[in-house]
């Protein structure tokens, strides 16, 4: 028998910086399997099944292509349109993703949360991780498209060192879309109204995000406005993604080393304040 | 006293009555305020009882207040209490769904929560799938649930459909699927919550069973919320009486059933606080008997009647007032509806006779429901109580015993009576 009085506690205060960091791990498998339901249920019962992970940003390609690229005649850097959309989108269609999901997690979930325990962090998590696969079938699409302008079309662009960074820019936009997405889900629980932003939100952000024109571009003709653009943490994740894959973007040590400090403080007030809404949100939801 | 399995000390929980919307920006500013000070929390001093029938003054009620109690390892704790005594509150926090708002508890080994079964289940995946899943979100460990999966398919019973997507289990294989999952969790702490109201009576023996074996057999705490006395006290070997958010007493689980039963007479009358923006607000019920009189005590084969008055906010189409007669061991007697009907603005009675009273003697619960479309307004568990008695006229005829136990009515079958030589 252990000379342990006790080996749990249940208590109306805790600590604002306990993470519970080992519990999440003590769970893992359920990250696992919920990972596995979100991508099996996907696609159950479709006829095109892990193809529909295509069809989005392939036509969202075409339709920017043919608006922003050839009807208004933004520029591209000197980039085959495709491409260049193809890789913002790509990339920016991650962090939304992870974003819009996380910040649901406890109106979607609320039916669970309210009947079991588990750590909480594991949602968000899981759906970073689900996204995490749904992206990597992205990326083959994009690759293929890398290898089409270069082997068939001989487009001129080329890879460059700051391919390296990919496994980095990867997990600063789950991180930025996890902690983005635990702060506001931490808040509607209490005042949906931020619910009906998020979708709009993402949206506006799109926009003052690189994805669909250069940050080049941008310093050029809004010099006064472009430093919305500048302060963008997803912005660098972009052009960094671009500049890696593609050749062409604005690369800096800086603006990158920006995005990881605000990621990382995003992050941790996300996981804090997740942490404590979590501990009663039944009541309010 | 190291056998102590679970610990409360002064648990109280707080819910904020009403709507949350509107002026919960300042009101949180306001608190926060407060706090930054170290002053009260304002919206909390005013807290009163939880007594749903009475008028509050604050916004802030208390479920729970200041419970106490020890739970020893190897006891099978029944929670009894009226509707809103805080039963599914003290098992919310012990099973960590919410927090508590003071106090604390601690415990030793690991808990399994059942509040409700099948938790987590995704329609589209197919029993296997979800055996992992479900198990996994109750806490068990991959491996754990391979080694058990055998043993859960067998208890459920679907080895057949084990690739079949859930969603076209019948809902009897569904319950059975996901009471093996948690059945056969290994924890130290079992914390059921009714949910043997659902599957079919051979199953629900099974989980009893099931249960007793975990209580009795392994030595597991095992707490269990039920409204149905037979299965409390078959399954439990102590128990706790909640009374308004209080724990009025922890003992024997026959003392504590007594209790339960003793507190529950007298309740012929039921008054509701109309509550903002609902359509309809069920205002009182009350019980009268044969002489029109307010009572909680009917006498065998006297009629009877429950009225529900009630005020309709704003016009309503369909209305459908339904009486539902519960026994005291949970077992549902009767449900009757009056006709839908088309309502303006203004208030109403609406009145059940039972002429031919069958019932035989015991305590009844009455559920008031009131509903459009199917789709419930007000739900009103265990709205009214009432005992059916012996009265004068059975006295008299000192030939029959109408305390018979053999039944819950006494409603006598056309019987021949012949030589058979």
């Amino acid at each position: 028998m252990s000379n342990q009085q006790h080996d749990w506690t249940i208590e109306a205060k805790s600590s604002l910086f306990d993470l519970k960091l080992n519990e999440v791990w003590a769970y893992r498998d359920l990250l696992g399997l919920l990972v596995r339901r979100d991508f099996v249920s996907f696609y159950k019962q479709t006829i095109l099944g892990p193809l529909w992970f295509f069809i989005q940003p392939l036509f969202t390609t075409i339709i920017f292509t043919f608006i922003f690229g050839n009807l208004a005649g933004i520029s591209t850097d000197g980039l085959p349109k495709p491409l260049f959309y193809m890789a913002g989108i790509t990339a920016w269609n991650y962090f939304a993703d992870c974003l819009t999901k996380t910040s649901t997690v406890f109106k979607d979930n609320a039916n669970i949360f309210g009947k079991v325990y588990f750590p909480r962090l594991i949602m968000p998590l899981s759906i970073v991780v689900s996204n995490l696969v749904r992206f990597g079938v992205q990326m083959i699409l994009f690759m293929m498209m890398v290898a089409y302008y270069h082997f068939v079309i001989g487009a001129q662009f080329s890879f460059t060192w700051a391919i390296a960074l990919f496994p980095v820019i990867v997990i600063l936009m789950a991180l930025l879309g996890l902690g983005t997405g635990m702060i506001i889900s931490a808040m509607t629980t209490k005042y949906r109204d931020l619910a009906f932003l998020v979708t709009f939100g993402v949206q506006l952000l799109m926009y003052a995000t690189t994805v669909i024109y250069p940050l080049s571009t941008a310093l050029e003709k809004y010099p006064a406005y472009a430093w919305i653009i500048e302060y963008n943490p997803m912005t660098p994740i972009i052009e960094t993604f671009r500049y890696g894959f593609l050749g062409e973007g604005s690369f800096g040590w800086v603006s990158l080393g920006y995005t990881t400090g605000v990621t990382l403080a995003l992050l941790i007030f996300g996981v804090v304040i997740f942490n404590k809404v979590e501990r009663n949100f039944v009541d309010t939801v | 006293m190291s056998n102590i399995a679970i610990k409360v000390e002064n648990l109280s929980k707080a819910y904020q009555l009403g709507q949350i919307g509107t002026g919960t920006i300042s009101r949180d500013l306001e608190r926060w305020y407060a706090r930054v000070r170290g002053k009260e929390d304002p919206f909390l001093r005013i807290g009163e009882t939880n007594d749903r029938s009475s008028k509050g003054t604050s916004d802030v009620v208390w479920s729970l207040k200041d419970i106490n109690f020890e739970i020893e390892q190897g006891d099978a704790v029944g929670i009894i209490g009226r509707n809103g005594a805080g039963k599914s509150t003290l098992l919310k926090i012990l099973s960590k769904v919410t927090a508590p708002t003071t106090g604390k508890i601690t415990g030793k080994g690991r808990i399994a929560s059942l509040l409700e079964v099948g938790t987590g289940f995704h329609p589209e995946l197919s029993g296997r799938e979800n055996i992992f899943l479900n198990g996994a979100i109750l806490g068990m460990r991959k491996k754990e649930i391979q080694r058990k999966l055998e043993e859960i398919v067998d208890f459920a019973g679907i080895e057949r459909y084990l690739d079949t997507p859930v969603k076209r289990y019948s809902s009897g294989m569904y319950v059975r699927l996901a009471f093996a999952v948690a059945a056969h969790l290994e924890s130290e702490i079992l914390i059921v919550d009714e949910v043997l109201a659902v599957g079919d009576a051979e199953f629900q023996k099974k989980c009893l069973g099931k249960m007793g074996e975990v209580s009795k057999g392994e030595g597991r705490t095992v707490l269990f919320v039920s409204h149905n006395m037979v299965s409390i006290k078959q399954l439990c070997n102590k128990g706790l009486l909640l009374t308004n958010g209080t724990a009025s007493n922890y003992n024997e689980i026959p003392i504590i059933i007594n209790d339960y039963l003793n507190q529950n007479k007298n309740i012929s009358r039921l008054d509701l606080v109309p509550v903002k923006n609902r359509i309809i607000d069920v205002l009182s019920i009350l019980l009268k008997n044969s002489y029109n009189i307010e009572t909680s005590e009917i006498s065998v084969l006297e009629p009877w009647s429950v009225t529900i008055y009630f005020q309709v906010n704003e016009e309503i189409r369909g209305l459908v007032c339904a009486v539902g007669i519960v026994s005291l061991t949970g077992i549902a007697l009767k449900t009757t509806w009056h006709e839908p009907s088309d309502l303006k603005k203004g208030k109403y009675a609406v009145t059940f006779f039972e002429e031919n009273s069958h019932y035989a003697t015991g305590t009844y619960l009455v559920h008031v429901g009131l509903s459009k479309n199917k789709e419930n307004i007000q739900f009103i568990e265990d709205a009214i109580q009432f005992e059916i008695v012996i009265g004068n006229a059975q006295l008299n005829k000192s030939k029959l015993d109408y305390s018979v136990n053999t039944g819950i009515l006494i409603d006598q079958m056309k019987s021949t009576l012949k030589t058979n030589d």
